[in-house]
């Protein structure tokens, strides 16, 4: 036991203080907020700009209205006089609406010195479609009141289980998806990684010094533990910066912007729409069963980064000096990983179908499979027998796949300057010590 | 008393018999070599003495009891013929890892590892990662890791393949120094001539099983074939050659290789020459060295 905590801490050690692990680990928070926050200067994206307007049309004098930075003036001034001068006079650019049919509009051309920027182009182009939308309803004598009155807008609630509690299928897809889909890449990154460590001590001829000293049982199950330390340490360090910035841009950005930054992209003129799906998100974040959704992340991380863990150390025990082999070697192992992802992708959206809850119960999909159902409810969506059945099967398989690879394992890890076949290695499944 | 004793050792793979029936045992304080051509099933019988591998068949008495490979593991340093150390580690926390893994307190390592720094003349190596040593100078830590710990049973494999003739010798007065403390020490190896320097016990092994086994000298005693050299003062004509007491092997510049024949005694050979009055200037018994035995041994074994 104390030779185990031993190699524990040297694997968890000189993985954590290795200057890959600390960039890395610091630097994809700072990436994550980045890319919330880009979009949202993008969008504020520096000056006001103050757009000229030449109306020969006379239908949108004083009908568009400033706004998202946007200025507009109009100027009874020739078109050809002002696209030299509008620069002195202070303007970005200048708009010019030439007159029109209603029913047919001609193009309308903006001026400016550089490249216009997408947000101005889909603000003025909305401003100037609804100028027209009222204009041609005024003509068709359509009153606009009354038009507005007959629009629908039907938001259907969702209630679940019998205590009715609200629920939300746009949720719970997302976090089902982003549950999954993180889980999987945990379990191939740090499998990945076991297996390079245990390819190390095989190929630096380190491992026969340490089988002489401590079992090699202790010698995989302190790597695979020590990883598995590793990975949580970068998620906690990972989650305690993502909070501590969001909540620090707060404190900075207006409170707009961080909606904004929250719905990433949705722009000023919809606000009112905006607020609404915030409180939407709000309310529907405040809904989900948080404490089980990362109990059970916790559980299908961990419970199937040893089931797969223990594999990847067997066959990074089977390569020699050939790289090359442990590509071929590690196909049987990644290929049920890739097909979990696949059966989650259906999973994510019919969490009931057969494929999702047998896929949710088999040890070798399970991790990604469940997460995805998960958030969908339990018991609501997941019954607590196949919940239970799932821990079930994912222990034992865990504690089989350890068994199997340790017998792997043993034998592999002083094997030298010889391609092992897959035959050979069920064989020494049957064999004792 | 022995330190450790082998019991008709069999280890068996799907293929062959690695070890077939192998029983020796190993003075206390003595260095020990075991001998044998590649693929003779030497490394097979080290990982069971190191509790790498467990026998098929077969007892091990280690220290007086049945091998617990669990507990004995820390009496015992295993220097393998592969070697290896983690490259990415710094010199010092490797030695300190290894000395821990063998029972040893953080304390009591970190003394060991001044001592034995200082001895090597390598402390200032110690923050240095590994992969940035020469060869020869990760041999020093790696004998350094292997011994740490105060073995009472110290297993070489190879010790001195890499290492240059100063190194080499350095490792070998410290391997005679540990002996002289009580350590017992397994050499394995093929180099013959490094045998006689440093043994004095051997076995050999072919094949899985054990061809001879014993003191260096009784083993040299046992194999000789009454070879004689003897030198003269003066080049004697064939006639004076002829005897029924010898025959000539090898003739030199004024001296001969002689074979002394059956029912004949070594001074037979002397009063032949005092006979003819020629002036004998030496004379001495020629043993076979050990990889003479080794030879004739293994090929016999050939046949």
């Amino acid at each position: 036991m104390n030779k185990i905590w031993i190699i524990i801490k040297r694997e968890y050690l000189t993985r954590v203080r290795k200057k890959s692990f600390i960039i890395i680990t610091l630097l994809l928070p700072l990436m994550f907020v980045a890319m919330m926050l880009i979009p949202v200067f993008v969008m504020m994206g520096g000056d006001d700009e103050k757009v000229a307007v030449v109306d020969e049309s006379k239908i949108f004098e004083g009908k568009l209205a400033d706004d998202g930075g946007v200025h507009y003036k109009f100027i009874d001034a020739r078109i050809d006089t002002l696209k030299n001068t509008y620069q002195q006079l202070g303007y970005t650019g200048v708009l010019h609406i030439p007159a029109m049919d209603i029913n047919r509009p001609p193009s309308v051309i903006y001026y400016s010195k550089g490249q216009m920027n997408v947000m101005l182009k889909t603000n003025m182009e909305r401003r100037l479609e609804s100028v027209l939308e009222d204009k041609r309803m005024e003509l068709a004598g359509i009153d606009k009141a009354k038009l507005e009155g007959i629009r629908a807008d039907v938001d259907i609630m969702n209630l679940t289980g019998k205590e009715e509690k609200k629920g939300s299928a746009g949720l719970a897809y997302g976090i089902g998806y982003g549950a999954a889909f993180l889980v999987y890449i945990i379990l191939l990154i740090f499998g990945t990684t076991v297996m390079r460590g245990v390819m190390e001590e095989k190929m630096n001829r380190v491992a026969e010094v340490m089988v002489s000293t401590v079992k090699p049982f202790q010698l995989m199950m302190g790597k695979i533990v020590g990883i598995a330390g590793v990975g949580l340490t970068q998620f906690l360090i990972w989650l305690v910066l993502i909070i501590g910035l969001y909540s620090l841009m707060g404190l900075f950005l207006s409170p707009e912007t961080m909606n904004a930054a929250a719905g990433n992209g949705m722009a000023g003129g919809q606000n009112e729409a905006a607020m609404k799906a915030m409180q939407q998100v709000t309310f529907v974040v405040e809904s989900a069963n948080w404490p089980l959704i990362i109990a059970s992340f916790l559980f299908y991380f961990l419970g199937g980064y040893l089931f797969y863990a223990a594999l990847f150390a067997a066959v990074g025990s089977l390569v020699n000096e050939d790289p090359n082999d442990a590509q071929s070697l590690t196909f049987p192992i990644t290929l049920p990983v890739i097909i979990s992802i696949f059966i989650m992708f259906a999973a994510v959206r019919n969490p009931n179908g057969q494929l999702a809850v047998w896929g949710s119960i088999i040890p070798f999909s399970s991790p990604v499979v469940m997460m995805a159902r998960i958030p969908y409810g339990v018991p609501g969506t997941v019954p607590y027998w196949q919940l239970a059945l799932s821990v079930i099967c994912l222990i034992a398989g865990f504690i089989g796949t350890t068994w199997v690879a340790a017998k792997i394992y043993r034998t592999g890890i002083l094997l030298y300057g010889k391609k092992v076949t897959m035959k050979e290695v069920v064989k020494w499944l049957g064999r004792k010590n | 008393m022995n330190v450790l004793e082998l019991q008709h050792l069999k280890k068996h793979y799907a293929t062959h018999k690695a070890v077939d029936d192998i029983s020796f045992s190993i003075p206390k304080g003595s260095i020990f070599g075991l001998l044998g051509p590649n693929g003779a099933g030497k490394t097979t019988l080290l990982r069971m003495i190191t509790g790498i591998f467990y026998p098929d068949a077969g007892n091990i008495i280690f220290d007086g009891r049945a091998f617990d490979p669990q507990n004995d593991v820390q009496y015992i340093g295993y220097m393998p013929e592969e070697r290896g150390l983690y490259k990415k580690m710094r010199v010092g926390e490797q030695a300190l890892y290894l000395a821990q893994l063998k029972g040893l307190s953080r304390k009591d390592a970190e003394e060991k590892i001044d001592y034995w720094f200082n001895k090597f003349e390598i402390s200032s190596w110690a923050g240095k990662k590994v992969e940035e040593l020469s060869k020869g100078m990760q041999q020093k830590v790696q004998f350094i890791s292997t011994v740490m710990h105060h073995p009472k049973l110290l297993i070489l494999d190879e010790p001195f393949s890499g290492l240059d003739p100063i190194n080499s010798q350095l490792i070998q007065n410290e391997i005679f120094d540990m002996a002289r403390n009580g350590t017992t020490i397994i050499f394995s190896t093929h180099r013959m001539e490094q045998v006689e320097e440093i043994c004095d016990h051997i076995v050999l092994v072919n094949k899985g099983r054990k061809v001879l086994d014993g003191p260096v000298k009784q083993i040299k005693q046992d194999f000789k074939q009454h070879l004689f050299y003897i030198s003269l003062e003066q080049q004697p004509n064939p006639a004076q050659m002829a005897t029924h007491h010898f025959t000539i092997i090898q003739q030199h510049e004024k001296a001969y290789t002689v074979k002394l024949n059956e029912y004949s005694q070594t001074n037979d050979i002397l009063r032949h020459f005092i006979h003819h009055d020629i002036q004998v200037n030496a004379f001495r018994e020629i043993l076979p060295t050990i990889h003479e035995v080794f030879i004739t041994q293994v090929a016999q074994a050939a046949v």
